[in-house]
């Protein structure tokens, strides 16, 4: 099944609300409950009840209307927010997010499915019961006025997001057939009545009194998401005899002010009446009355003061109510300022940047071979605003890691519960942007390195302890930016890793030969091979390397590279780098030969003349770079191409990570955007190229890997090495 | 729709059977107007009846406010569903001051969209 495009919409927008209820829920799991948290716990159930319902989505809206109530009980304060109801409520948020899924699939929940949102249902209903109360009837005095406590009981929410329906009915309509109760039971099906007065002051005394006349009149609030065409075709057969007003949530003042106008009863009386529903707080009351006695003549006292200090209405509730709708309002503010975008138009934006510039390119090459300085100048601006265009293009696909982060909150809530550890998520860097895709992929091995991490890295409380470190395990995610390249790590204070034990074990696995000489990081490294992603791996690192080679091979498909840093006993950091972007870079065009090569700007550190500052040290390995050590490799060699050997060769220092290495060069080309081209297949097993771009002339550069290149300087001098180490034995 | 207006007690006592609408208020409210001319302290008997609607609400307001006026006791007991069910839809059960027997249907409980 093929939902429709509203549908999407709805399944997208249900699981944005999930995610920051999920977000507000493992807050209010760990820390004393704060209103608005809760508010916005309220919120995401409303609209997802709200939004289910108009799409008639009745296993949604009865779901999510149990939860509601409950939130709705603990909003107005009469159920606290425990842990044990919010781990109950991560469950429903589980549960909500498992229905929209089938939404989204257009396929029906299975019985399984049913049974737990029945439980999950009883478990809510259990929370609701035995905290109702009726309120008594008042046999002494004769109060012109009682409150009707319709449906659920409301009474700490100040309902400005209710409606508010004044009804005065005309004296024919009892003749004409009808019953204003049947409009209020009709109203019913259309929301809820949160409160209902029934004006009875028109009545008039027994011999004045026509029985068949109708008197009546209501002053409804009225909680509903139906339009107001809706809630007003409700009224249509009354139309012409009756007095109706209609105010949607969050009216204006004013209009209130012209409703206390327009209606028959007093001011004073309306505004008590007002306030009563719910539909006014007393200072809003207070500053349309004021309002209309500056217009009028004999000044009031102002009712809000009255209702405050009689204590009909507690302050605190008023102010709760208004911090609330300020609130309310403001996202609302936020929310106006964001556009949906599919992702492919944006996708299609940057190619079109990415033809623009190689055009551009075109262009300027043209206008130098002409010689004119005009339109070399005009190409030059052009090319300027191209680059902005570009940056900017690039940048409405960036987006900040931190929502990802954050749904590792959860994962280490639900891992610590199920491995019996208390363990801390500490993130860092959250504003840290890259690419939508990028982040898109980064999920799920970065799920695999945290439960890692919280599997096997940080140890059992008791161990903990024996070692000296406090009993609550830390596991931090951080990100930040590092030349052109974006670095995630997921870092834990567990016990690190076990040099001896990898080693033997990748000597059993064949990885390495018996007595190669490997760095503590090579060592560490080794978890990532394939051959250690096994079941039975030796029991201190067991599971260590599961799957490591999944999270080498996804982060590799992503052009990033993975490494591992490792203190024994005090823990281990798992460091992912990648490319900020996929499609488009700044790079810098050298020539060798009769080819151009592009190196990534961002990991160019200098360019220095290779005879005149950098000497050889003989070997052809490393240049003495000021003194210190570089290894370097012609690219003519490297990629063995033909021709002579200029006379003036130039080193470009590439810098990547901690690794530092000298590319030489016959020619410096300088600076150029590069739209990045996938190579095909055939190239797949090429290490050094990540891939290729159209030059302005047409032609072809293809664009050097740094970190694949300097992989394979260093894994030849190891080779190497170990080879001279060997013979030397 | 009946109504009986039985003297033989202290205090008079008035059964409404059947309809208390629109189609029965012209007649009740001269019967209720006399029988609460009549008594100091009386009593409606709303068990039977089975209709009630905005106008019948009306008249019971009326007489309600009618016997205050006067200084006569006035109260309502008994109510059938049908009657319970609208003074809790109108919110004006304490207005009429009545002890009365809260039900509540479950099955109206918070249905909303």
């Amino acid at each position: 099944m093929i939902p429709d495009e509203y549908l999407q919409t709805f399944v997208v927008e249900c699981r944005e609300l999930l995610e920051q209820m999920e977000e507000a829920l493992l807050i209010v799991e760990q820390a004393a409950e704060d209103p608005e948290i809760i508010n916005a716990i309220f919120r995401a159930a409303h609209t997802i009840k709200g939004s289910a319902g108009m799409f008639g989505i009745d296993a949604i809206v009865e779901f999510t209307h149990a939860a509601e109530s409950v939130l709705d009980r603990v909003r107005s304060g009469d159920i606290t927010m425990s842990s044990v109801l919010a781990a109950l409520f991560i469950e429903v948020h589980d549960h909500l997010r498992e229905l929209i899924n089938h939404v989204a699939e257009g396929t029906q929940a299975g019985e399984e499915t049913d049974h737990r949102g029945n439980n999950l249902i009883a478990q809510l209903e259990a929370h609701l019961g035995g905290t109702k109360e009726d309120r008594p009837g008042n046999p002494g005095e004769m109060p012109v006025v009682q409150e009707a406590k319709l449906e659920r009981e409301q009474s700490g929410a100040v309902g400005t997001d209710h409606w508010h329906l004044s009804l005065r009915f005309g004296p024919e309509v009892f003749r004409n057939g009808m019953d204003p109760f049947s409009f209020v039971r009709c109203l019913c099906s259309l929301g809820s009545i949160v409160q209902l007065v029934t004006l009875i002051d028109a009545i008039p005394d027994a011999e004045h009194m026509d029985s068949e006349t109708c008197y009546l009149g209501f002053e409804i609030s009225f909680s509903s998401e139906a339009d107001k065409l809706a809630i007003e075709s409700i009224f249509n057969f009354v139309r012409s005899d009756c007095l109706i007003r209609i105010l949607p949530p969050h009216s204006k003042a004013s209009e209130y002010q012209r409703l206390i106008q327009a209606l028959p009863e007093q001011e004073m009386r309306l505004g008590e009446i007002l306030v009563k529903c719910g539909t006014l707080t007393p200072e809003e009351l207070d500053s349309i009355l004021r309002l209309q006695s500056e217009h009028g003549d004999d000044p009031q006292r102002p009712i809000g003061e009255v209702l405050v200090e009689q204590q009909m209405v507690s302050p605190p509730v008023v102010e709760a109510a208004l911090e609330k709708q300020k609130q309310v309002k403001e996202n609302k503010k936020n929310e106006a300022n964001l556009i949906r975008v599919d992702a492919e138009k944006l996708d299609e934006l940057i190619n079109l940047v990415g033809e623009l510039i190689i055009a551009g390119a075109g262009t300027n090459l043209i206008a130098r071979r002409a010689g004119m300085a005009d339109l070399m100048e005009s190409t030059a601006t052009l090319s300027r605003l191209v680059e902005e265009v570009r940056d900017s293009a690039l940048a409405l696909r960036m987006v900040q890691i931190g929502a990802t982060f954050n749904r590792f909150q959860r994962v280490v809530r639900d891992v610590s519960k199920e491995l019996g550890k208390d363990v801390d998520l500490v993130i860092s860097g959250a504003e840290t942007e890259l690419d939508k895709t990028v982040v898109e992929k980064i999920g799920d091995p970065l799920t695999h390195l945290v439960r890692n991490s919280m599997d096997h890295g940080i140890e059992p409380a008791e161990l903990r302890m024996v070692r000296g470190k406090p009993a609550k395990g830390t596991l931090m995610l951080n990100a930040y930016h590092d030349a052109g390249s974006i670095v995630i790590e997921v870092s834990d204070d567990g016990g690190g890793l076990n040099k001896e034990k990898i080693l033997a074990k990748a000597i059993e696995r064949g990885l390495v030969s018996e007595g190669a000489m490997l760095t503590d990081k090579e060592i560490y490294n080794l978890i990532f091979e394939a051959g250690f992603s096994t079941a039975d791996a030796v029991s201190n690192l067991s599971g260590r390397g599961v799957g490591m080679d999944v999270v080498r091979r996804n982060i590799q498909a992503l052009r990033g590279t993975v490494d591992l840093d490792s203190v024994e006993g005090q823990g281990s950091t798992v460091r992912i780098r990648l490319p900020l972007t996929l499609a488009i870079i700044d790079g810098f065009m050298v020539g060798v030969g009769n080819a151009a090569y592009v190196i990534p700007l961002d990991m160019v550190v200098e360019c220095i003349e290779l005879r005149a500052w950098a000497g050889d040290e003989g070997d052809g390995q490393y240049l003495n770079l000021r003194g210190e050590v570089l290894p370097y490799r012609r690219l003519r060699d490297h990629f063995d191409m033909q021709g002579e050997q200029v006379q003036r060769e130039n080193v470009v220092v590439v810098g990547y990570g901690d690794h530092k290495a000298g590319l030489v060069v016959d020619k410096l080309m300088g600076e150029f955007q590069t739209v990045i081209k996938p190579l095909g297949k055939l190239f797949k097993g090429e290490k050094s190229i990540g891939g290729f771009t159209i030059l302005g002339s047409g032609e072809v550069a293809l664009i050097v890997d740094v970190p694949g290149l300097m992989g394979q300087i260093e894994h030849e001098r190891e080779a190497s090495e170990v080879a001279l180490a060997a013979a030397s034995k | 729709m009946a109504n009986r207006n039985t003297k033989n007690q202290p205090s008079s006592r008035i059964v409404i059977v059947g309809e208390l609408t629109i189609y029965t208020v012209l007649e009740l409210k001269d019967n209720l107007l006399a029988g609460l001319s009549t008594n100091d302290e009386l009593e409606l008997d709303l068990s039977k009846v089975n209709e009630f609607d905005g106008a019948g609400l009306q008249l019971l307001v009326m007489i309600k406010k009618e016997a205050a006026m006067l200084g006569k006791v006035l109260s309502f007991t008994g109510h059938s569903p049908a009657v319970m069910e609208l003074l809790d839809l109108s919110g004006l059960a304490g207005f009429f001051g009545d002890p009365l027997l809260i039900v509540r249907k479950p099955t109206q409980e918070g249905k909303s969209i």
